[in-house]
């Protein structure tokens, strides 16, 4: 039994191939194999001998079958490592393109701008951007007149040779969204306008469209201080760092008191940066609204008071992104795009940062 | 509006400097806009005496100097034809910047001597053209500097010119009293006296003037004062220095003091050469067509309505615009007549517009000058031509009288901390008022005659807080308007556009922002280009009509980066789109473009050109991203910018398109100057349906752990049937276990002959209660069979 065994396992343990372990399997286990040829003597045994014959044949048998079992595995494995071997690959090879989208600098800005709002109340009001001169100045404060009408640049829109009606206007800022929310929701009211306007205004530093964010907080007892706070906490906020306000006097026909709101900056090796050194850039007007514009949007000025306030979207975004020229904004030019775009998926949040 | 330092204090007694005045007035509201400090380029220089001079051993022309300097004696080689011993000069040490010769002074060597500066000539600090030789001053310590000589001695030359910009709202500081009155209120110094000893009068005018009944609401009064025996010539240095510092150029004595006078009280004013005026002179209302030549020597036509002042003969000044060049005054001037009226704004606003002209009497009118200054202002004007020009003046000739401006307000002292947040005592804010020349009685505040902006008492607020210093406000915080945690405040249609906007991105699509108003041609094909949507005064014809649609713009954006060599993009914009001229007749929309390959040639094959089914996968997942209905019919007849075979709307029923997919008309893309073909989406934001359901929770999943089984079936159809039919009518055929039909195969032609296609769909079959057996897959097999070749006429292919 021993010679049976120590055969086996050499032949085994020589298999070259599946089909040669098949064979040995047939040639010792199988039902005409020699070990089953053995074990079928055992009924010619006496039960003594039977008792020593039978498990040593059982054991030889399950020798040689883990035996071959785990040859096969040995000459799988043999298999898929030569397999393995032959299937290298240059790794260095470039992978395939993938697309990748960007968003738009003013998209985003407006985005973390709406973030901001959102969390001091505001929310976001939207509104026709061709415009009746009625909401467009005359609601505002700025009566037929008035010399703020020439100097804003205003574009006409064509008029039909009977329409004796005034001309509309390309809006040329976001408060008529102000007049048209205040008259629609009444007050108390926070909103931020953002959106396009237009001023026939074309060289290094203007565009004829440009992108503003108007604020309006309306109620019972607001006043410019809480301006201040609201305009310090955005832009803190917004830039990333602790930014201080300088309000100077001014004056806007659609509010009272009026001021030019500069913030803090330094000018070093021509960098700008927001939020330190003594410097000031003026980036923003606000006020107290006229009592004559809550008027015209249907609030009693004795009873509700607040303040309004416009600053421009692009130029917030070139100051906090370091974008240097305004007239790319509109130029669709794939290398600005992609240079000064935004990933998909970073949605400006307050708990994830602006 | 611009002044200098002297022009200031001339109202004004301060001992604030430039600086201060300057941060004072942008603080005031009187933004500074630029200050040229001449006194600025010569810092530098200091006065030397020239101690010693003999000729260079090597030049005739060159003079070495020794020069006393507050460093001790230095030697100087200098080429002066001047340049002598005991002259007090000034010296450009080295290292000094001369501003004119744009050089910076070095230790030289002349010749063979050493050089330890310049001495200076007035052309090489820029104070005049004089060059022939250095200056030599009368007085002056060695060691001073020659900006505080200069300011001592000659301060016009050192003399600070002022830019500011002024608001609407406030033309008395058109004025440079008027900017002083706001400097001394802010305590920067005392506002000095402005009286006028009137010239009195000598006889009595030979002229008349009247104000016709229908014009008194645009010219309420009219004051004037004949001069006889003027003598015209240039103007005195002083006021000729003033007006150059400004930028205006002196002409003659009698019109420089109307310049003078317009910018020093903001009274303009108009002189008449009085020999050349026939008879009386009448202010009416022009009736239209009449011609001017104004002193511009430009031709107006008048129109009906606008106010003019005639004489016998005719119309002979614009009212408060411009003067007539037939009246105007002249060296040879000798007999004026004076000018000083109010003149509506409105009504100046309006004609000068309609004219064109840009006066400086139209902008100071349009914003309102004093009424209640109008004599006074003429009587300033008739001292200082008598004074400097001589002559005899009539007694005053009066039309009209001085309207009635008088108004006042209640001074509620609380509402500076109610509005303003700022906490002013009530004796301040008096004190303030006051000084601005209100007048207070009670808690009654008058306003000044010459603020027409203050109109209510938020105004007296603005002035209180204003002259307080806006810089001292501090924040408060907002309270919100509801405690605990801000609700969300973006409505549906914000969050599908950010959504959208997101997705596009994803799918890797770039963002862009293209101007609202494109070129005609391009409008036009895109449906637009009419006159309700065109501007009536465009920047240029690129940028003439609002946009009917995204894609014009996103395809010009795209031909615009063909030009600089990307051939392949994938453009979005998300925004508004125009379908006519009235507030609101605009809708949002979200359009892509996808040109040249999907990928650059790479070593995988990946690259393959860009085609339709791009185009509505990306419309299709956006419209997805945003809530719409999945289930759809895609329909044909979209406008005709899209091929029209490869082109289809995705709809909820025929009329409710919610998005467009295509291929772009090659005319259109030509036209637009695309090279190759385009595809691209447009999606109708607003067109998809809000969900009504806005729970949060989901149903409950129905997964069930019977095995579903696919079947393949192939059709062959006409070749215009449509594959969404077809898979529809198989879906139709069990609908409660056919999960899902897919077309994975199309085959047209062949040996299917012409006209006819094969069609394979994969049905998945998804029991829910039993595992399907044989006859169940064979039932639903046959019923999926009848319904597609019922819908469709097909058969099984064999």
């Amino acid at each position: 039994m021993d010679d049976l065994k120590s055969k086996y396992l050499s032949l085994v343990a020589d298999a070259a191939d599946e089909a040669a372990i098949e064979d040995l399997r047939v040639q010792a286990v199988g039902k005409k194999g020699e070990i089953s040829l053995k074990m079928r003597e055992l009924g010619k045994m006496s039960p003594e001998e039977r008792q020593v014959a039978g498990p040593a044949l059982n054991a030889l048998k399950d020798e040689i079958n883990s035996a071959l079992a785990a040859k096969k595995v040995a000459l799988a494995d043999a298999a898929l490592d030569e397999r393995l071997r032959s299937e290298w690959l240059d790794v260095t090879l470039p992978s395939r393109d993938r697309r990748v989208g960007s968003i738009h600098p003013i998209s985003q800005v407006t985005e973390e701008v709406s973030a901001i709002f959102a969390d001091m109340g505001f929310s976001v009001a939207e509104g026709p951007q061709i415009e009746s001169d009625w909401y467009n100045f005359d609601a505002l404060n700025i009566p037929g007149h008035h010399p703020a009408r020439a100097e804003m640049d205003t574009f006409y829109t064509h008029r039909g040779a009977d329409d004796d009606r005034p001309p509309h206007v390309l809006r040329t800022h976001t408060s008529p969204v102000q007049i048209r929310s205040m008259e629609a929701n009444g007050a108390p009211i926070r909103i931020i306008c953002p959106g396009r306007v237009y001023r026939a205004d074309y060289d290094q530093t203007h565009t004829p469209m440009f992108n503003q964010v108007e604020g309006l907080a309306i109620d019972k007892d607001i006043s410019m201080a809480n301006l201040k706070w609201v305009l310090e906490e955005f832009f803190s906020a917004y830039f990333g760092a602790r930014v201080k306000t300088r309000f100077r006097a001014s004056h806007f026909p659609f509010t009272e008191p009026s001021a030019e709101v500069d913030i803090q900056c330094s000018w070093v090796d021509g960098q700008l940066k927001v939020g330190e050194g003594d410097g000031w850039l003026e980036v923003l007007g606000s006020g107290m609204v006229h009592p004559k514009v809550l008027q015209a949007a249907k609030i009693d000025p004795d009873l509700w008071q607040g303040f309004a306030f416009g600053v421009g979207i692009d130029r917030i975004a070139m100051l906090k992104y370091g974008i240097p020229d305004l007239r790319a904004f509109f130029d669709s030019d794939l290398r600005w795009l992609r240079h000064y775009g935004f990933s998909a998926l970073k949605v400006p949040t307050l708990h994830g940062g602006l | 509006m611009k002044f200098t330092l002297s022009w200031l204090k001339h109202h004004l007694e301060t001992d604030a400097t430039l600086d201060q005045i300057a941060d004072a007035l942008t603080d005031l509201g009187l933004e500074v806009e630029g200050i040229e400090d001449p006194a600025a380029k010569l810092r530098d220089f200091t006065i030397a005496k020239v101690t010693h001079a003999e000729k260079h051993p090597d030049a005739d022309k060159l003079k070495v100097c020794k020069v006393q300097s507050n460093e001790g004696e230095t030697q100087i080689v200098c080429g002066a034809p001047n340049a002598r011993a005991g002259i007090t000069v000034v010296l450009a040490k080295p290292g000094t910047y001369i501003p004119g010769l744009d050089i910076t002074i070095k230790v030289g060597n002349i010749r063979g001597v050493d050089s330890f500066g310049m001495m200076a000539s007035e052309k090489e600090l820029e104070l005049s053209d004089e060059h022939n030789g250095i200056i030599e001053l009368p007085s002056g310590e060695v060691g001073e500097t020659f900006a505080d000589w200069l300011a001592a001695n000659d301060p016009s030359k050192v003399d600070p010119v002022i830019e500011i910009a002024i608001t609407p709202n406030r033309p008395d500081a058109l004025g440079v009293r008027g900017i002083a009155r706001d400097l001394a209120a802010r305590g920067l110094g005392t506002l000095k006296p402005s009286e006028v000893d009137p010239v009195a009068a000598s006889f009595k005018a030979d002229l008349n003037v009247s104000i016709d009944d229908d014009t008194l609401d645009g010219c309420p009064v009219f004051y004037g004062r004949l001069i006889k025996g003027v003598k015209n010539g240039p103007s005195p240095e002083w006021l000729q220095q003033q007006l150059r510092a400004i930028g205006l150029r002196p002409i003659s004595f009698l019109v420089d003091v109307t310049n003078w006078f317009t910018y020093d009280l903001n009274r303009p004013l108009h002189v008449f050469d009085a020999d050349e005026v026939a008879g009386n002179l009448r202010v009416h209302r022009a009736a239209g067509g009449e011609v001017i030549t104004a002193l511009d020597d430009k031709d107006y036509t008048l129109q009906s309505g606008q106010m003019v002042i005639s004489d016998d003969t005719g119309v002979e000044s614009i009212a408060g615009i411009m003067g007539g060049a037939a009246t105007g005054c002249t060296e040879e001037t000798v007999n004026v007549f004076v000018e000083s009226a109010y003149w509506d704004p409105v009504q100046i606003a309006y004609a000068g517009r309609a004219l064109k002209i840009n006066s400086d009497a139209r902008y100071r009118f349009e914003r309102g000058v004093d009424p209640a200054f109008t004599p006074e202002g003429l009587e300033h004007a008739v001292r200082m031509i008598v004074d400097i020009a001589g002559g005899e003046a009539s007694e005053v000739i009066q039309a009209g009288s001085v309207p009635d401006t008088a108004r006042a307000y209640k001074l509620d002292a609380k509402r500076v901390i109610s509005l303003v947040g700022m906490d002013i005592p009530e004796s301040t804010q008096r004190q303030t008022l006051t000084a601005l020349g209100f007048k207070l009685e009670g808690n009654m505040a008058s306003v000044p005659s010459w603020r027409p902006d203050v109109q209510g008492e938020a105004d007296l607020v603005e002035e209180v807080a204003r002259i307080a210093s806006l810089t001292k406000l501090q924040g408060v915080p907002l309270p919100r308007m509801t405690a605990g945690v801000p609700k969300p405040i973006l409505t549906d249609g914000q969050l599908r556009q950010q959504a959208a906007r997101r997705t596009a991105a994803t799918l890797g699509y770039n963002e862009c922002v293209t101007y609202t108003f494109i070129d005609r041609e391009a409008a036009t094909l895109f449906g637009g280009g009419d006159y309700a949507t065109m501007l009536e005064n465009p920047i240029s014809s690129e940028m003439s009509h609002m946009r009917p649609a995204l894609l014009p713009g996103l395809l010009r954006a795209a031909a615009r980066n063909q030009a600089r060599g990307f051939m392949d993009m994938a453009l979005f914009e998300v925004g508004a789109a125009f379908h006519g001229g009235e507030p609101g007749q605009q809708h949002n929309l979200i359009s892509g473009v996808l040109i040249g390959q999907t990928a650059p040639k790479d070593v995988h094959g990946t690259a393959r050109p860009v085609d339709l089914f791009d185009a509505k996968a990306d419309a299709e997942a956006i419209l997805s991203a945003i809530g719409a209905p999945a289930k759809v019919q895609i329909l044909r007849g979209a406008s005709d910018w899209w091929h029209p075979g490869r082109h289809g709307k995705i709809c909820l029923g025929p009329k409710k398109v919610m998005a467009v997919f295509g291929e772009l008309h090659p005319k259109v893309l030509s036209t637009m100057g695309i090279k190759g073909p385009a595809v691209g989406f447009t999606i109708w934001v607003d067109e998809i349906p809000t969900p009504k359901n806005k729970s949060a929770t989901r149903p409950a999943l129905a997964a069930t752990d019977l095995q579903a089984v696919d079947r393949d079936f192939a059709f062959v159809v006409d070749a215009d049937v449509a594959a969404l039919t077809l898979a529809n009518a198989a879906a139709g055929a069990d609908k409660a276990l056919i999960a899902d039909v897919r077309v994975f195969d199309e085959f047209i032609g062949g040996a299917l002959g012409d006209g006819k296609k094969s069609l394979a769909v994969t049905v998945r079959l998804q029991p829910k209660d039993k595992t399907l057996k044989d006859a169940d897959i064979e039932a639903v097999s046959a019923k999926i069979i009848e319904k597609v070749t019922k819908a469709t006429g097909g058969v099984l292919r064999g």
